[in-house]
């Protein structure tokens, strides 16, 4: 298990974000306040797709059926 | 064909004029490109004008890079308006220039981008810059070690200094910046002999007998009638543009030419049009419209055309398409201004300038000029080109009137430098150093190019510029590089456009092949390390000359 190699792995990958976001010029607290700000967004977004994701895709399927199978099945569509 | 060119070369005077043997038959590439520029070809596209490959390329990144610095752009602004507002209300002590109390109901000072630019992302990278140096510019160089506690707004010395820093960021070409006391005798002569100031001006006291020696070199160096140096090159084209034209001409200036160039060319109050850069379609459009409608509003012909280009172009590492220039030039009637700061004593066989690169006739241009700064490690610049124009200009410059004349030893440092190229010296110093920096652009591109890295410019240019692209890697590279011991320029904004930042490379003649190979072998780790590499080229299987070929104008 490479474990020292993997710590370098991901400080590299940090590294890299650094650079990308350009948070590598900001001082520490500027640096602070950003990772704070994107990981706080990133899990709302996450937690928002965990929460509705399925819910919405579930009706969307119920819809599309609903329309293309209709005819047989219109008294079954509603109940759901 | 090598021997015959070596033969010539090693005359120190190159016979460029009465070469009729070889001209009309051979449609072919000729490697030497000393014959006469034929008029048959006039009709022809690129490659009949050209008597050798044109290989200049300017890839483009793939376009998440291009997304990805718009990102960090974006995320330094949003801080910087943050910061902006903290030393509004006061939280934060303002180290900049601040408006007085009683001018804030005034129009702001301080309010444009780039006040906006310079405070919130220029100060935080800024030790990458204005970096002292403590000893000669040359291959190698000693630098002051300097710490700041407030990140960047205030610097301190430590007392210490970076010995042998490899050299990367002075325009050294040739490697003339050198103290060997055996080389530079003649100068240590004259000081003595003349001092070191000259306290006047060219017309009043200040023309000594060096400096016509000096001109009649230069002519005899560029193969023209008579040239006229000055004391700055800076001033060569800001002074001498207004002379040349006035009101009522018409100036075509290329998109990157330089500040010098551009306010020569705003000083003298001609019209200015400006044509995409080194694209021959865009100045001919210019041209056609110029000669068929003449001056704006009273459709008066033009009293002059004067087409402003560059030798080489620091930024963009790129050469003048000079042969197509030549004949749009001959083909409408306008007069050609050439500034080779970069390009003369780097380019060509035996270092003469772009003019021989492409194998032209040197009474085709009719204002050469050229800087003394760059390959000559001396301090100036010249105009050279037909004996009435210099007469003229000896007259009419505002240099030659009001500007104190080139110091005489930096006179005779130049002169011994072209005497040491033109092999008048009787050593073959000055051939070699030439031949040595072709090879080590040549080699230095071409590893560069394998490595994976985008390139731009020419691949027979001395300027390598090598594309970053993200702000943040801007600061890092420098840093990272100065840690290994390597001295580099990094470019950013407000010299290129926002999203193009780049590191630039200048090769000189006195790097050796070790010092080479420990920048190229630094610059691929830390390719890999700051992932720098983003050409779509692969590296195994490419042609080369077959994707150089078409060039690219952005």
């Amino acid at each position: 298990m490479d474990v020292k190699g993997l710590k370098e792995y991901l400080a590299w990958l940090y590294y890299q974000y650094l650079l990308v976001t350009c948070s590598y010029v900001l001082e520490p607290w500027e640096q602070s306040i950003f990772n704070t700000l994107l990981f706080t967004m990133v899990t709302m977004v996450v937690y928002t797709a965990y929460v509705f994701i399925p819910i919405h895709t579930r009706l969307a399927l119920e819809f599309f059926s609903g329309l293309f199978g209709g005819q047989h099945e219109s008294t079954v569509a509603f109940m759901s | 064909m090598a021997t015959s060119t070596a033969d010539k070369v090693s005359n120190g005077n190159i016979h460029r004029h009465n070469q009729n043997i070889n001209t009309f038959k051979s449609d072919a590439y000729v490697r030497s490109g000393f014959s006469n520029h034929c008029n048959k070809h006039n009709g022809k596209a690129n490659g009949g004008l050209d008597k050798r490959p044109f290989k200049e390329s300017f890839d483009q990144a793939p376009l998440y890079v291009a997304v990805l610095t718009y990102v960090g752009f974006g995320v330094v602004t949003l801080f910087g308006y943050f910061r902006d507002f903290l030393r509004a209300c006061g939280l934060e002590k303002c180290h900049l220039a601040q408006e007085r109390e009683e001018q804030k109901d005034f129009v702001p000072l301080y309010q444009d981008f780039e006040n906006f630019y310079t405070r919130n992302l220029y100060m935080r990278v800024r030790d990458n810059w204005n970096r002292p140096i403590c000893s000669l510019p040359g291959p190698q160089f000693d630098l002051v070690e300097r710490v700041s506690d407030d990140y960047n707004w205030t610097f301190r010395n430590t007392g210490k200094t970076i010995k042998n820093v490899i050299n990367m960021g002075s325009y050294n070409y040739l490697g003339f910046a050198e103290n060997n006391a055996n080389f530079l005798t003649t100068v240590a002569d004259t000081t003595r002999q003349y001092g070191v100031g000259v306290c006047s001006t060219r017309q009043e006291m200040g023309n000594l007998d060096i400096h016509n020696e000096l001109e009649d070199l230069v002519a005899k160096f560029l193969g023209v009638e008579d040239s006229m140096t000055f004391g700055m090159g800076f001033a060569t084209n800001s002074m001498n543009i207004p002379a040349l034209v006035g009101k009522g001409c018409l100036i075509l200036s290329d998109e990157l030419n330089h500040t010098s160039l551009v306010l020569g060319a705003r000083l003298s109050g001609s019209t200015i049009r400006v044509f995409k850069h080194n694209n021959i379609q865009s100045l001919e459009k210019l041209l056609r419209d110029a000669v068929v409608h003449g001056q704006p509003r009273t459709h008066r012909p033009w009293k002059k055309i004067l087409i402003l280009v560059e030798g080489i172009y620091s930024m963009e590492g790129s050469v003048v398409r000079l042969p197509e220039i030549v004949a749009l030039k001959k083909k409408y009637k306008a007069y050609l201004y050439l500034d080779e700061a970069h390009s003369i004593g780097a380019v060509g066989q035996t270092g003469r300038g772009v003019t021989e690169y492409f194998g032209l006739d040197p009474s085709d241009i009719d204002v050469m000029m050229g800087t003394f700064t760059k390959s000559f490690g001396a301090a100036g610049g010249y105009i050279a080109g037909k004996k009435e124009l210099v007469d003229f200009l000896r007259t009419h410059s505002h240099s030659s009137v009001y500007a104190t004349s080139m110091s005489p030893p930096v006179t005779k440092q130049i002169l011994r430098v072209l005497k040491c190229i033109m092999g008048q010296d009787g050593t073959t110093m000055g051939i070699q150093r030439v031949r040595q920096l072709a090879e080590n652009i040549r080699y230095f591109r071409q590893r560069l190019q394998e490595m994976g890295f985008i390139i731009y410019g020419n691949e027979d240019s001395p300027v390598v510029p090598l594309l970053l692209y993200m702000p943040g890697k801007v600061g890092a590279f420098a840093r990272e590089m100065l840690k290994k011991n390597i001295g580099v320029v990094v470019v950013g904004f407000p010299a290129t456009p926002i999203t193009e930042s780049r590191a630039r490379f200048c090769l000189s003649a006195a790097h050796t092949r070790g010092m080479l190979d420990k920048v190229l072998s630094t610059l691929d780790d830390l390719g890999d390390y700051l992932s720098l590499k983003y050409s779509r080229h692969s590296k195994s299987t490419q042609d080369r000359t077959l994707r150089r070929n078409s060039v690219v104008n952005h």
